[in-house]
Order: C-alpha cells, then sequence, then structure tokens
C-alpha cells in the first residue's frame, strides 16, 4: 500500500538517504541495506536489547524502530563507535575484562553502556544494572559485563 | 519478519492540525502509532489486524509537559524518559515515575508515550492505575474541538475506550495534589525489569486523625481493563483504618476486580495478590512507617 519513503539521516556520522518501507524496522534496513550486521536480531520483540542502537544519543531497539522515524536523526551502530580504527573505551574494557563471550548481546550491551556512561560518568552498580535491565546475555552472568563497564568508566574518568 | 509490509502503509503529517484532518476525512481509516513500542512487536509478530497507520511521533504539538499553579499537563507523546527526567512530576506525581521506571528498559522508556500507554489499551499497562490514583483527565481532540474525561472512565471494556475514530489523545491532566497523601506502586511480576505484570497496583491515602478521609486505588492486569477500585475505596472512605475496614476493603475487591488465568498467572493467585497489596497499603497507612521502600509521601 505504501510507497517508499526517502529518509535522511545520519549513520555512523556519514550523511545518507535510506530508502524503504516506511514501516521497515531500522533493523533490517542497517543489516540489509547499509550491512551493518553488528546490530544483531535476538527476541525481535524489544525484550532482549540485542539490536539496540543510538538515535540522536539515546539507546532505542531497531528492531521497534520504523523507518519513517529515522527522518532527520542521527544514528549509531556498534559500527560507528571506533575512532580512527582505536575502539571506544567501553569496547576495550569489554576486551580486556572478559565482557564479552558469544557477542549476541555484545553490541546492545556495549551502546547501553555507552548511553549510560554520556548522561552519568560515574554510575552506580545501581545504576548500570538499570541502563542494562533491557540487555539480555545468556553467557556471562552479567558480572563480567558489569565490571568492564565500571572499568571503562574509570578509564574516562582518567589515570588515577 | 513475520509480516508482509506491503500489506500496511504508515504515514505522518506535517502538524496536529494536518493529522487530525486526516483523521475527520475518512474516520477509522487511519489509526495512530507514537513510539511504536507496542504495535511494531505485534507487526512483528504478523497478527497486526489494522494497516494504515498515522504517525504522531513528529508532531510537537503532542509532547511536552506544562506546569500551571493547579495541574500538570502531559502532552500524549511525552515519553517515559521525559517523564522520569521532570521535576514537578518526581516530587508530586512519585507513582507516575515509578510506573515510568518500571516500564520495559531504558530503549523502551525512551520511545514509549503515555499517550500511546493509554490509547494502546492493554488491561497490564503500567502507567494507568498510577494515572487513576492521580485522578487524571484526558483531553480528546478532533476537528470538531476538545473534549475532556476522567481517565477513571476511559476504558469501557477490553480494548475499548471512550475514543472515536477521529480523535487523538492530546494531553493527560494531573491536578497537582494538595496535603499529605500516603502513596505506593507495585507492580508484581515474574522479574524487576521487562516483565509484564501478574498485578499492579496504585493507591493514595489521605488519613487524618486516624479517618481515612480520601482514597484512590488503581489495579491492572486483574480485569478486562485498569480498573479503579470503587468499592474498596468505599468500604474505607471516611472510616477509622481498622481491622475491620481493612478487611470489608478486602472483601470488596471481589466486586472491583475480575481477573482471568492466563499465560501469565491466575485468577485466584490476582485476586489473593490484590488483596494483600491492598492490605499492606492500608495497613502501612495505618501504622505510619513511610520509610519502607516504595513509599512516599507528598
Amino acid at each position: 500500500m505504501s510507497d517508499p519513503v526517502q529518509v535522511r539521516c545520519r549513520v555512523n556520522g556519514t550523511s545518507m538517504v535510506l530508502s524503504g518501507h516506511p514501516m521497515a524496522r531500522l533493523l533490517d534496513v542497517l543489516r540489509e541495506q547499509l550491512h551493518l550486521t553488528g546490530t544483531r536480531e535476538g527476541c525481535g520483540e524489544g525484550e532482549c536489547g540485542a539490536c539496540a542502537v543510538l538515535v540522536d544519543g539515546r539507546l532505542v531497539n531497531s528492531c521497534l524502530f520504523p523507518l519513517l522515524h529515522a527522518e532527520g536523526t542521527a544514528i549509531t551502530t556498534i559500527e560507528g563507535l571506533e575512532q580512527g580504527g582505536r575502539l571506544h573505551p567501553v569496547q576495550e574494557a569489554f576486551v580486556a575484562h572478559g565482557g564479552a563471550q558469544c557477542g549476541i548481546c555484545t553490541p546492545g550491551m556495549v551502546l547501553a553502556a555507552v548511553a549510560l556512561l554520556a548522561e552519568r560518568p560515574n554510575p552506580t552498580a545501581d545504576d548500570i544494572r538499570v541502563a542494562l535491565a533491557g540487555n539480555l546475555c545468556r553467557c556471562t552472568g552479567y558480572i563480567r559485563i558489569f565490571e568492564s563497564i565500571v572499568r571503562a568508566a574509570q578509564a574516562q574518568a582518567g589515570p588515577a | 519478519m513475520r509480516a508482509r509490509l506491503s500489506d500496511y502503509s504508515l504515514r505522518s503529517a506535517a502538524s496536529l492540525a494536518e493529522a487530525l484532518e486526516l483523521l475527520a476525512a475518512e474516520p477509522g481509516r487511519w489509526r495512530p502509532l507514537a513510539g511504536g513500542t507496542d504495535l511494531m512487536v505485534v507487526l512483528e509478530s504478523g497478527s497486526l489486524q489494522h494497516r494504515e497507520y498515522l504517525s504522531l511521533w513528529n508532531l510537537d504539538e503532542l509532547r511536552g509537559i506544562d506546569v500551571t499553579e493547579q495541574e500538570v499537563v502531559i502532552g500524549a507523546s511525552t515519553t517515559y524518559t521525559d517523564v522520569l527526567g521532570h521535576e514537578t512530576l518526581r516530587a508530586e506525581f512519585p507513582l507516575i515515575c515509578q510506573a515510568a521506571a518500571e516500564t520495559g528498559g531504558v530503549a523502551t522508556q525512551n520511545r514509549g508515550t503515555l499517550g500511546g500507554n493509554i490509547a494502546n489499551a492493554s488491561p497490564a499497562a503500567d502507567t494507568p492505575p498510577a494515572l487513576i490514583a492521580y485522578d487524571a483527565e484526558l483531553d480528546l481532540v478532533s476537528t470538531r474541538g476538545t473534549r475532556r474525561v476522567a481517565y477513571a472512565r476511559f476504558h469501557t471494556g477490553y480494548k475499548e475506550m471512550d475514543l472515536r475514530p477521529d480523535e487523538l489523545i492530546r494531553a493527560i491532566r494531573l491536578p497537582r495534589p494538595r496535603g499529605r497523601w500516603r502513596q505506593w506502586y507495585r507492580k508484581v511480576g515474574t522479574r524487576r525489569a521487562q516483565a509484564i505484570s501478574k498485578v499492579c497496583f496504585a493507591g493514595r491515602l489521605k488519613v487524618s486523625d486516624g479517618l481515612a478521609e480520601d482514597v484512590r486505588l488503581g489495579f491492572a492486569s486483574v480485569a478486562p481493563t485498569v480498573v479503579r477500585a470503587i468499592h474498596a475505596e468505599d468500604s474505607v472512605r471516611g472510616r477509622p483504618l481498622d481491622a475491620k475496614s481493612i478487611a470489608a476493603a478486602r472483601a470488596s475487591l471481589a466486586r472491583d476486580l475480575s481477573p482471568i488465568d492466563d499465560d501469565r498467572s491466575t485468577a485466584r493467585y490476582r485476586l489473593r495478590i490484590a488483596g494483600n497489596l491492598l492490605e499492606m497499603f492500608l495497613t502501612q497507612g495505618l501504622e505510619g512507617d513511610s520509610n519502607r521502600q516504595g513509599w512516599v509521601s507528598t
């Protein structure tokens, strides 16, 4: 019924026009049109956070995000975090402290952590649990993920 | 994606006025879509019945929180995150903030809207019991003008509401509380975050000289709609908060609630827990201990 829409937005810093059905899931557009396959599909119903990306700096589940709503936004996926070939401090902390195992939840976890630290550079343990409550991991038991985020916060604060 | 996207359409309007014109031109053709946190789930599951949607996300007229001396007016497209960041709401309407904090995770709170939560009309929605506890009213707008309805009477049956096909919820109006009220919100589910409730409760109680001067009781997941427990309220209002009136209120719940067995819980468990929550709430009011977690007084 709908004609395709042309949506102007920025993805990982690059301006582009995305074309597709207005109700297409941002998740599918990112993976299939832009080949940004770091964004995962887990549950497809907003429960697991594997598809989380940042839209204008805010965490969203891209499986519940219609393409039409991307108009005029700046989207950051996991691929957009590294700068000049260097991983984001949160990514480095996940690598160094065992925050990732199978890797399916990791991009969403990392982006949820980046969104948290942007708002609260020194989060409490409770802040971290609340910020990650929508991101499910079936491997790590979460402890190493929480630890990675604490270490990333310390690293961002600079050498003690 | 289990749905065939080509069966569906989604469009936007340049302004609220244009959106209302569209709705008025062909009533029932376009249904509103706000943050999409529920409709996109149903779409993905392949069971989204209605085909044509009008996005409200870009309409600034439906956003924002205004505070006047008498009331707080929340635009229908205000997100849970916006609610949580608002000082007056945190200070005066803590049950709404607590409900917002317990709705999904951060990603859902960033997109889900209060108006969407209301119009989606789930009997298990998290914010409506709190809206009932605060005597919320809704502004419904169409090309014919605006009308105001009491939220406690808005839902008329399972997924049915006092909203015409050409109307949108424009705002939620909350009268600012006067005096000291004891307040409590409690969502009972399988998990603290993300889970849909088995029973959800929001209550407000004003006590003076040992009497329950006034009380509001809102419940979710225990009837075809979110409900105000009028009979239970009447059992304690104006009476001393003693074992007798509390037992009477608990017994009255059977008239206010009509829970069912479903994949989340059973009718028996729900009624029992609803009674327990009510008793905890009223007993706490009697003892006057506001230090327990989850209790707030203003």
